[in-house]
């Protein structure tokens, strides 16, 4: 422990070695950047794509991996190690910690992931192009059927998944063993229950997507027959390990985002957050839930109607604690001092557009309805208001909410401000079109569509254009504040905050509570 | 510049037009209309009842989203710092907790009731009048009209739109995408029981207007119905992605009266019957070249030219293809070439007149081969 | 509570290891078996338990007529000829019938399949019998031959009587390479 006391080491190695959570929690977060970039820059083809209809840009064959790699970087490359991130430079400072549990580890969990990530991207360039059987890869069109790099791609699912487990075990390592004395669980800040509760979903599911995809590597090379109907196996097998995982995967990416909007809303409510112990029984039943509703993503698989009733009824329920959740939060808004800077308002965007996300999640929910409305683009624009104005705006919020903390220096707040509103413009121009024509029947990951959908499509795309070019604002912003942004030493840089991390200097030392704090 | 200042001409009257039909509510008519806003109630009872579930619920998220973002904004405007509103510091009420938590729930049951109903009528597949099999390929649908007392009639269906409107070299038509060469066709106001598979990968039959989406899946059959009320010509597409080409596996469905029907029906089983009459068959060089001059002209010289010289596709008239080796020509024929505009013909024509055609390629516009092709040899190229 | 190490930090993260592993064990131990059982049980996917019924002589039903279809698909890749011998029977619970699906290989070579039964309703899968079929086994096939491959079913008394059509579909894979794969690979 003697060079705990020093300040990080120089040059490449801090950054190769380092075991401090502020550094691990950096790179998660520049990573998922970068991830997100990618991510953003496959989306802006489909959607150039898709401006027209006639194929313009590109082969169907590479679209189809664009749909397939913009979804799992977007999931497994952006939305989850930003959280992780997150985690990692706030949770000790929430709970009055020195730093995680397990640091070792938390080095080696953030860096197999750019590997990872390396191979997967990789698979562009080899014989037979990307998989581009879509993220949720479903049998046999990922086994039979897939390029010979599917076995790369099993490979970097197993590398990611694995870091997922080791961060999450550090998680809850840390907060089950490392609270400041007084720090009771019902004491903790929301963001540390809700990815208390995330990161046992995590190792909870995280071996199970192990799991199918080794199913999948045994049938292509080892000649099992998991998931093919010929050797006596099942190909909706697949489907239903997978939403097994994926299910819970979807609360995985949401939780994290729920606890960052508690975090924000009661800082510039600058009144307590409502119904605390509420929040945190809806996020355990949210997580509970999210167990035995996975069906519900394959109403049209023909299930017997026994197993469509009892998913479409415990989806519905799922409407229940989420409700208490919004509910909980506009009444911590009410007669409030509301005040709207960034991170207010990301968070304010947050709740209205998760909300509609909501309500398409219910729609979705009731089975026959749901004949209609599955895998068209109904579906795509109900999980974008979830996880683009769901969990990237919270993440925004959080960026802008704690960026100060962490260098010490001030955002530009009218920049800050006009990001959030062309985000805000630019998401609804993009999804909310999507809605109709979902419902108008186009289905999902086509590279071309019939003339009636023609408009509503190059609305989405020129909307997806704008919120695209609105991220290099906010990395813009992000890099001059760090750079050159209005020095602050305020402990408490927004006059609302509440909690440990407000306690400490700004900008946060390399290491804090060393000696715990008090916690009355 | 010309080029671009017209594409912008068109956008701003695209959007104009989208303006007006959005303030004018939409095309709420049924039929997959442009700019359609809603769910389409379709052209069966269950499509009614899926559609009025949809309804109901939307408006019930509505109602629900005004009064919670109605409180919201409420707060937002009036219980702001710059007005010099003191917050309050109340965080807890348990009575209001439970209220909250119990209100929705029952308003979930309300929407469970009609949602079990309506699934349970979508469930009920008995006593259908009759049956089609319908298998998922790559990239297209299979069709086979199950007969309890003789042959099946069956038939592809392909999409039909040309590879030049796909690639922007000709003006797309009024159902770009959505068109095939062989509709499937059942009668109105009959219960028909859909069986549904796939030869390869998942794949999901889905016709929006008829409220029928079931997925194919490989090695077992899944099965649902549906009762079209009205005639008519109801457009879909599969909605699995089922590899390169999903979005270019359209499926039409022509719904006709019943007399209409049965004398469709008629005919398909005498062509069926001469096919297979013919598949048996060994035709000599003039009945071959004479039946494949037609099939040419039909299927190939919109590319090719009507003397084989060339256009789009190249050049048949002397081609090394069709002066080469019989059997790569045939699997040209019958497989493609990928990743060009050469489809894949051998699940489009029959194998008579895939035999006839390259019969009709070697011994024509100069060519003279000498050889030809007999339909058991289209049969056995396909399947080896 | 066990505890497996005196360092708190070191017990956790080591109980949590193990359900990692336990969670990765519980697709292949619980999920996978469960899935074949709840198929079974429920007929999801119409999909029959493949083994052989050992008929107990009861009663036939002459008061009850059902319609049996029988459907045959050939898998991708698939180049024989097959197909049921007659289209429908009409049959009475408690009966034993006879049927033949008819397969021809087109090919030089010889071949293995292996076809896979799918019955429709799915509430019907129960209340069918099998006590002889293609099924349960491989079918091999020699170059060029043909073959009558019998089906003797049985439809139970208990069917419920609004089922008055079950379709059987077979659909038929080639499973020469794997056949002949895993027997390389020993």
């Amino acid at each position: 422990m003697g060079d705990h006391h020093h300040g990080p080491a120089q040059g490449l190695s801090r950054w190769l070695f380092t075991t401090n959570h502020k550094d691990i929690g950096t790179m998660y977060l520049w990573f998922s950047f970068a991830m997100f970039i990618l991510g953003g820059a496959f989306a802006m083809i489909i959607r150039a794509e898709l401006f027209q209809p006639g194929m313009q840009l590109v082969e169907p064959a590479f679209f189809n991996q664009m749909t397939t790699l913009h979804g799992l970087i977007m999931v497994f490359g952006a939305i989850m190690p930003s959280f992780v991130g997150l985690a990692n430079w706030m949770i000790p400072m929430m709970i009055g910690a020195p730093d995680m549990a397990l640091p070792r580890m938390n080095n080696w969990s953030f860096w197999i992931l750019p590997p990872a990530f390396l191979i997967l991207a990789s698979t562009l360039f080899m014989e037979g192009g990307a998989p581009a059987f879509g993220w949720t890869f479903y049998a046999p069109l990922s086994t039979t059927y897939a390029p010979p790099s599917v076995t790369y791609f099993i490979f970097s699912i197993h590398v990611l998944g694995l870091s997922s487990i080791m961060g999450s075990i550090n998680i809850i390592a840390t907060v089950m063993n490392m609270r400041a004395p007084g720090m009771t669980y019902m004491k903790m800040p929301l963001f540390v229950w809700t990815w208390l509760i995330t990161a046992f979903l995590l190792v909870a599911v995280m071996p199970v997507l192990a799991g199918a995809v080794t199913m999948m590597l045994m049938d292509i090379h080892f000649g099992t027959s998991f998931f093919s109907a010929a050797g006596g196996g099942d190909p909706v097998l697949f489907q239903h390990v997978f939403w097994f995982f994926g299910h819970p995967e979807v609360y995985i990416i949401i939780l994290p985002a729920f606890g960052v909007v508690s975090q924000i809303i009661p800082a510039f409510s600058r009144k307590p957050l409502f119904g605390y112990a509420s929040m945190v029984y809806a996020t355990a039943a949210i997580a509970f839930l999210s167990f035995i509703v996975w069906a519900h993503h394959m109403y049209t698989v023909g299930m017997p109607i026994a197993g469509e009733l009892f998913f479409m009824y415990a989806t519905m329920l799922i409407a229940v604690p989420t409700g208490v959740k919004v509910f909980n939060w506009i009444t911590t808004m009410w007669r409030g001092s509301m005040s709207f800077e960034t991170p207010m308002l990301f968070s304010i965007g947050f709740l209205v557009l998760f909300t509609i996300g909501g309500f398409t999640g219910l729609m979705l929910s009731i089975a026959p309805a749901d004949f209609q409305y599955h895998d068209s683009y109904f579906v795509v624009a109900h999980f974008h208001y979830v996880m683009v104005a769901g969990a990237v705006f919270s993440m925004t919020a959080a960026v802008y909410y704690w960026l100060p903390k962490w260098c010490g220096r001030m955002y530009n707040e009218t920049m800050g401000k006009t990001h959030f509103w062309i985000s805000f413009i630019g998401f609804n121009v993009t999804f909310f079109p999507q809605h109709f024509v979902g419902l108008a029947g186009m289905p999902r990951r086509i590279p071309d569509y019939a003339l009636q959908f023609a408009d509503f499509n190059m609305m989405s795309s020129i909307g997806a254009f704008i919120y695209g070019a609105s991220q290099i604002m906010f990395l813009y912003n992000v890099i001059a504040t760090i750079v050159a942004g209005k020095p602050t030493s305020d402990e408490k840089v927004w006059d609302g905050a509440e909690g440990l991390e407000w306690t400490v200097a700004t900008p946060a030392p390399y290491h804090t509570f060393e000696t715990p704090p008090a916690v009355r | 510049m010309g080029f671009i200042s017209e594409r912008l001409r068109a956008i701003v009257i695209h959007a104009a037009a989208l303006i007006v039909t959005v303030l004018s509510g939409g095309a709420l008519a049924s039929g997959s209309k442009v700019n359609q806003l809603d769910m389409s109630p379709g052209v069966t009872a269950t499509g009614q009842a899926i559609y009025d579930l949809h309804t109901a619920i939307l408006w019930i998220c509505i109602v629900i989203g005004v009064l919670v973002f109605g409180v919201m904004f409420y707060s937002i405007i009036y219980h702001r710092k710059s007005k010099g509103y003191k917050a309050s510091n109340f965080h807890e009420s348990t009575t209001v907790e439970i209220a909250w938590t119990v209100v929705p729930f029952l308003i979930l049951i309300g929407m469970a009731v009609p949602a079990t109903s309506t699934l349970i009528q979508v469930y009920d597949t008995d006593e259908a009048e009759m049956d089609i099999l319908i298998t998922g390929y790559q990239w297209k649908w299979k069709y086979e009209y199950l007969n309890e007392n003789g042959e099946n009639v069956a038939f592809f269906s392909n999409l039909r739109t040309a590879q030049d409107e796909i690639y922007n070299t000709e003006d797309k038509g009024e159902h770009y995408l959505l068109e095939v060469d062989q509709p499937v066709v059942i009668p109105v106001d009959t219960k028909v029981r859909f069986l549904v598979t796939a030869n390869d990968v998942i794949h999901s039959w889905w016709v929006p207007e008829l409220a029928v989406k079931r997925d194919a899946i490989p090695g077992f059959v899944n099965e649902t119905w549906t009762r079209a009320e009205e005639t008519g010509i109801y457009r879909g597409q599969c909605a699995e992605l089922c590899g390169k080409d999903h979005g270019f596996m359209p499926i039409v469905v022509n719904v006709v009266s019943k007399e209409d029907y049965a004398a469709w029906l008629e005919t398909k089983q005498a062509e069926a019957a001469e096919i297979k009459a013919l598949m048996a068959q060994t035709f000599t060089m003039d009945e071959l070249v004479a039946r494949g001059k037609n099939v040419y002209q039909g299927y190939c010289a919109a590319c090719h030219g009507m003397n084989g010289e060339g256009g789009l596709g190249r050049a048949i008239a002397g081609s090394a293809i069709a002066t080469g080796d019989l059997t790569k020509h045939l699997d040209i024929g019958v497989n493609g070439v990928p990743g060009t505009a050469m489809q894949a013909f051998g699940g489009q024509m029959n194998d008579v007149d895939m035999a006839a055609v390259i019969t009709y390629q070697r011994n024509a516009f100069g060519n003279n081969m000498g050889d030809m092709v007999q339909p058991i040899d289209v049969f056995n190229h396909k399947k080896g | 509570m066990i505890r497996v190490s005196k360092n708190p930090t070191v017990d956790t993260a080591a109980k949590l290891v193990a359900v990692a592993i336990g969670m990765f064990a519980f697709v292949f131990v619980v999920m996978v078996p469960l899935y074949d059982v709840l198929c079974d049980a429920l007929g999801i996917n119409g999909k029959t338990d493949g083994s052989q019924y050992t008929s107990v002589p009861v009663a036939i039903d002459d008061s009850r007529t059902v319609t049996v279809q029988f459907v045959a698909t050939n898998n991708e890749g698939m180049p024989w000829e097959f197909g049921p011998s007659v289209t429908a029977m009409k049959v009475h619970p408690g009966a034993v019938n006879d049927t033949v699906f008819f397969a021809r290989n087109p090919l030089s070579k010889d071949m293995v399949a292996q076809a896979i039964p799918s019955i429709s309703p799915a509430r019907a899968v129960k209340y069918f019998h099998k006590t002889e079929c293609f099924c349960f086994n491989q079918q091999p096939l020699e170059a060029n031959a043909k073959a009558e491959m019998p089906l003797q079913f049985i439809i139970d008394q208990d069917l419920p009587k609004d089922i008055q059509t079950i379709t059987l579909s077979y659909t038929i894979f080639d499973v020469t390479d794997a056949v002949s794969g895993s027997l390389a690979a020993r």
